[in-house]
């Protein structure tokens, strides 16, 4: 990890450097235990959190992630920046790096932003979510709540339900859970599960009462309601009634040991049941938590290389 | 002028020549008298092939409208340098060629670059938008070679069926760019196992089959002359067996990036893999290399849609769709093609000759006595690296970039000109 | 490509390092005489090792309340502090609050000084003790900060080339000091 310069995909990554995320994670931990939650570490370290969508949840976390850590941030988001003047990507992006930024973390509504700023820019380039492509710190925080739950991820049976189709979420997560070795089954309607989903050698099932039975972790995905709008489905309520996680479904089909994850925010009662997110098979909030401390291991890594070079 | 071209390796498939010998050019044409008044330019051929120029029937200029991409001048220096002789421009320019005045801009520009023929094609219909039919009547007379809408597919069926009726009054064809873009909206590249891994909204290769369906059936219940562009998938193909069976009056083009790359060229989100329509599979290379080199895709044409770097270097999903492919489009087909045995060296030759001048109606060399003097001289053995700052084209966007390819354009002659003289312009 | 060691000296056998954890201890209880309780840090990984002995040879000697940490300087590190190709994070442990407590810090070797600064930076971001001294088994000359240890096993200066190693039988499976030669051959 260390030798890589930007963080695009989980596409990218090693068993091995995903291992050595999730150690350094640990870690990091233990600073957020600490009455003074700070550690010197990146001093010196400037930040751009360039987000060109809105987002409370991961903007929120790099921010506290690089403030735990004593690195210097700075906020942009879309409507303030100069991309409504009229300004490309990149140029937004060169005049940032100008500055003498050294990592930029941006979100971006169309897949592929960040790689073409990672190949033009000597600032390390973290992706925080690219449209439906990745959004591979989400799926490190999901690892990091999976193992913290069950310690091996050898063999866990993971059931990804939801709008597969338009999910970055789920894209990074499968590649994550093959990596570690666990096996995925994908379940939504047949609209929103595209036909070439095999490829990654998923188990295929438009049917969550089928799903549900042998799975160690149903990890919900967020529904939009655009997606009635563009006749991919014909109602939220047809929505609910084939596919939200229900307590009822949950008590009738799921192991008792069964874990629920959502990566937020949650349509409550679209998706998934209010009365499922507050249950105790729920580590939706554990995944937030998780969430600092992963970002914080991510940067530590990336800057790790920076100093090196300047050692060197 | 008299140029004598001495120990060339003379090949014209479409005239039974293939044999090394001496040409000589008289003003515009080919002659075997030539008087002891010696010659003003004598090429020494010697290991090179002396080919018919090729013609490419589909190109964007970009000029009038947007001059920073490409302009005349540029775009016909690209051509010579990649060996094309006859050049036909698509109508997508900005004022389109709805009218005459356009139409007749563009022949004047072609006459003060000087180098090769270029052709301009009217638009179907007027501003392309799709509804009221161009004057294609005055458009033909003032130069054009052929109508198209292309960058749109006519939507209405109405609409193209009257067109190709009303062609009959002129005979000429009615290129189809063939997109349902109700299919298609706001995909980026070929629907499949990469727009899926990547996230990017798919094309559904079904957008191009089902409207050269409709096209090819229109064609036969009207009689008018269809040709259909860039054509990118084997349902396509299977489409236009169906129309050479049943001989309506069909043709069609291939271009070379669809012959040689597959949608995994897209895996970087480098945007010159981005073009309309999308690189697809595969299957479908295997199925457009057959196709052409059965005669069921007539010709291979470029498509050359040159855009300048700062317009490419957007997110993917911004970035405008098209490759430049004039100086490629020779050396990409001959070293990945006809060296690895796909298609034959006549097969590849006449399907950028003799078969899209024919579509059009254009010039094309010919060596015999009498043929027109558009030639070009080739290199077959040289290799080269496909370079962008090297381009004569004003854009770099080519999928090619890095490529080696065997095959240097020496010479170039338009009507007895030299018009490309080993890095040289006229 | 590897680093290759050459012993060439033995600075300090077991028995010598022995006395000298001894000597450091009733050097600590002389100057403390009236001290109740004291929180001992090692710093990683070998610093530890020995705040742990000196903690055993203290209770032996005092009826202190005597408690051990742990401290990993990782990520309190600047960036001239060398620790290797590759700085894994190891876990720091404080055993208690240490507000108003003496603390003895534990290392091994002290050299430039940069590790010890690094370690008093997070041991006062964890809280305000009312002391911090100290202890080192090997002192070498070649501070870069003004920092000297309290208690000291011994005293080297060292010619160009060479390192002093502590080793323990916890980590090592002997105990000595000794000085060796470090290259670097690229193959």
């Amino acid at each position: 990890m260390m030798n890589r310069k930007d963080l695009l995909g989980i596409e990218d990554l090693s068993r091995e450097e995903i291992e050595e995320i999730l150690e350094v994670a640990k870690s990091m931990e233990e600073i957020l235990e600490r009455p003074i939650k700070k550690a010197p570490t990146l001093r010196g370290i400037t930040i751009a959190n360039l987000f060109f969508e809105p987002s409370t949840r991961t903007l929120s976390s790099f921010a506290l992630a690089e403030k735990r850590l004593s690195a210097d941030s700075i906020n942009l988001s879309a409507s303030s920046s100069s991309v409504l003047k009229g300004e490309t990507l990149l140029d937004t992006a060169r005049n940032i790096e100008a500055m003498e930024v050294d990592i930029i973390v941006i979100r971006h509504s169309m897949p592929g932003a960040p790689h073409l700023l990672a190949k033009r820019l000597e600032a390390s380039v973290v992706n925080a979510g690219d449209g439906t492509h990745e959004h591979p710190t989400q799926t490190l925080l999901d690892l990091m709540t999976i193992r913290k739950r069950f310690s091996e991820f050898d063999k866990l049976k993971v059931a990804i339900i939801g709008d597969i189709r338009h999910s970055r979420v789920a894209r990074s997560l499968i590649l994550g859970l093959h990596k570690m070795g666990c096996e995925v089954t994908v379940c939504g309607p047949p609209t929103l599960i595209p036909k070439w989903m095999d490829v990654f050698k998923v188990g295929i099932n438009y049917n969550i009462e089928e799903v549900i039975p042998d799975k160690d972790i149903l990890y919900i995905l967020r529904i939009q309601k655009e997606r009635q709008d563009q006749s991919f489905l014909p109602s939220m309520r047809e929505y609910i009634k084939y596919y939200s996680l229900t307590y009822e479904r949950l008590k009738k089909y799921a192991s008792p040991e069964i874990v629920i994850m959502h990566a937020g925010p949650m349509n409550r009662g679209i998706e998934i049941e209010s009365r499922v997110a507050d249950s105790e098979f729920s580590l939706i909030l554990d995944q937030v938590t998780a969430g600092v401390a992963v970002r914080m291991s991510i940067l530590y890594l990336l800057s790790r290389r920076k100093l090196n070079e300047n050692n060197n | 002028m008299k140029i004598t071209i001495k120990g060339a390796h003379l090949f014209d498939p479409n005239n039974n020549v293939d044999e090394v010998g001496d040409l000589y050019i008289e003003d515009d044409r080919v002659t075997d008298n030539f008087s002891a008044t010696s010659s003003q330019i004598e090429i020494d051929a010697k290991g090179l092939y002396l080919l018919p120029g090729f013609v490419d029937i589909h190109s964007h200029f970009r000029e009038p409208g947007n001059e920073d991409a490409e302009t005349i001048e540029t775009g016909s220096r690209a051509a010579v340098k990649g060996g094309y002789t006859s050049v036909a421009v698509m109508p997508n320019t900005n004022p389109p060629i709805d009218n005459e005045g356009v139409a007749r801009f563009i022949k004047e520009k072609a006459k003060e670059a000087n180098k090769c023929r270029i052709f301009p094609i009217g638009t179907i219909t007027k501003g392309r938008k799709g509804s009221e039919l161009s004057e294609m009547g005055h458009l033909y007379e003032a130069g054009c070679v052929a109508f198209s809408d292309d960058g749109e597919c006519v939507k209405n069926s109405a609409t193209i069926r009257r067109a190709l009726e009303y062609s009959l009054l002129i005979d000429v064809p009615i290129i189809e760019h063939p997109e349902d873009t109700t299919l298609t909206s706001e995909g980026q590249i070929n629907e499949g196992v990469i727009s899926t891994r990547l996230g990017l909204i798919g094309i559904p290769d079904v957008s191009e089959a089902s409207m050269v369906a409709r096209d090819i059936l229109l064609a036969k219940f009207t009689g008018g002359k269809l040709h259909l562009a860039h054509i990118s998938s084997e349902n396509s193909v299977d489409c236009l067996k169906y129309g050479k069976n049943k001989g309506i009056k069909v043709t069609s083009e291939v271009t070379p990036h669809h012959l040689l790359l597959t949608e995994e060229e897209v895996v970087h989100f480098d945007t010159n893999t981005k073009m309309k329509p999308p690189l697809r599979t595969k299957s479908d290379i295997e199925a457009l290399q057959k196709a052409l080199k059965k005669g069921i895709i007539d010709a291979v044409a470029t498509d050359h849609a040159p855009h300048p770097d700062y317009a490419k270097e957007l997110e993917y999903s911004l970035a405008p769709f098209g490759v430049v492919g004039l100086e490629t489009a020779f050396s990409a087909l001959y070293t990945r093609l006809v060296l690895s045995e796909k298609i034959s060296m006549e097969g590849l030759i006449q399907s950028m000759t003799n078969k899209p001048a024919g579509i059009l109606n254009l010039p094309v060399g010919e060596i015999k006595e009498g043929g027109t003097a558009d030639f070009t001289l080739v290199d077959l053995n040289a290799e080269w690296t496909v370079d962008p700052a090297k381009f004569a084209s004003k854009s770099a966007n080519s999928p090619f970039i890095g490529w080696k390819l065997k095959g240097v354009i020496k010479f170039t002659i338009v009507g007895g000109i030299l018009a490309f003289n080993e890095g040289e312009f006229l | 490509m590897g680093v290759k060691f050459r012993e060439k000296r033995t600075l300090m056998n077991e028995e010598e390092m022995q006395w000298a954890l001894r000597r450091i201890a009733h050097e600590l209880i002389e100057h403390n005489s009236r001290l109740k309780e004291i929180c001992i840090i090692g710093i990683r990984k070998r610093g530890d090792k020995l705040a742990k002995r000196i903690a055993e040879i203290l209770g032996e000697l005092t009826s202190w309340d005597i408690k051990v940490g742990v401290l990993d300087i990782t990520l309190y590190r600047d960036d001239l502090t060398t620790y290797g190709p590759k700085p894994i994070i190891g876990s720091t442990y404080f055993p208690c609050n240490i507000d108003n407590l003496n603390v003895l810090l534990v290392d091994d070797v002290i050299y430039t000084g940069r590790t010890i600064r690094a370690a008093l930076d997070e041991i006062i971001d964890y809280g305000r003790p009312s002391a911090i001294r100290l202890a080192t088994m090997v002192t070498r000359s070649g501070r870069e900060l003004p920092i000297m240890p309290d208690y000291s096993g011994t005293s080297v200066n060292l010619l160009e080339g060479e390192e002093v190693q502590v080793f323990l039988s916890e980590i090592d499976g002997q105990d000595s000091v000794k000085i060796i030669e470090v290259s670097t051959n690229d193959e």
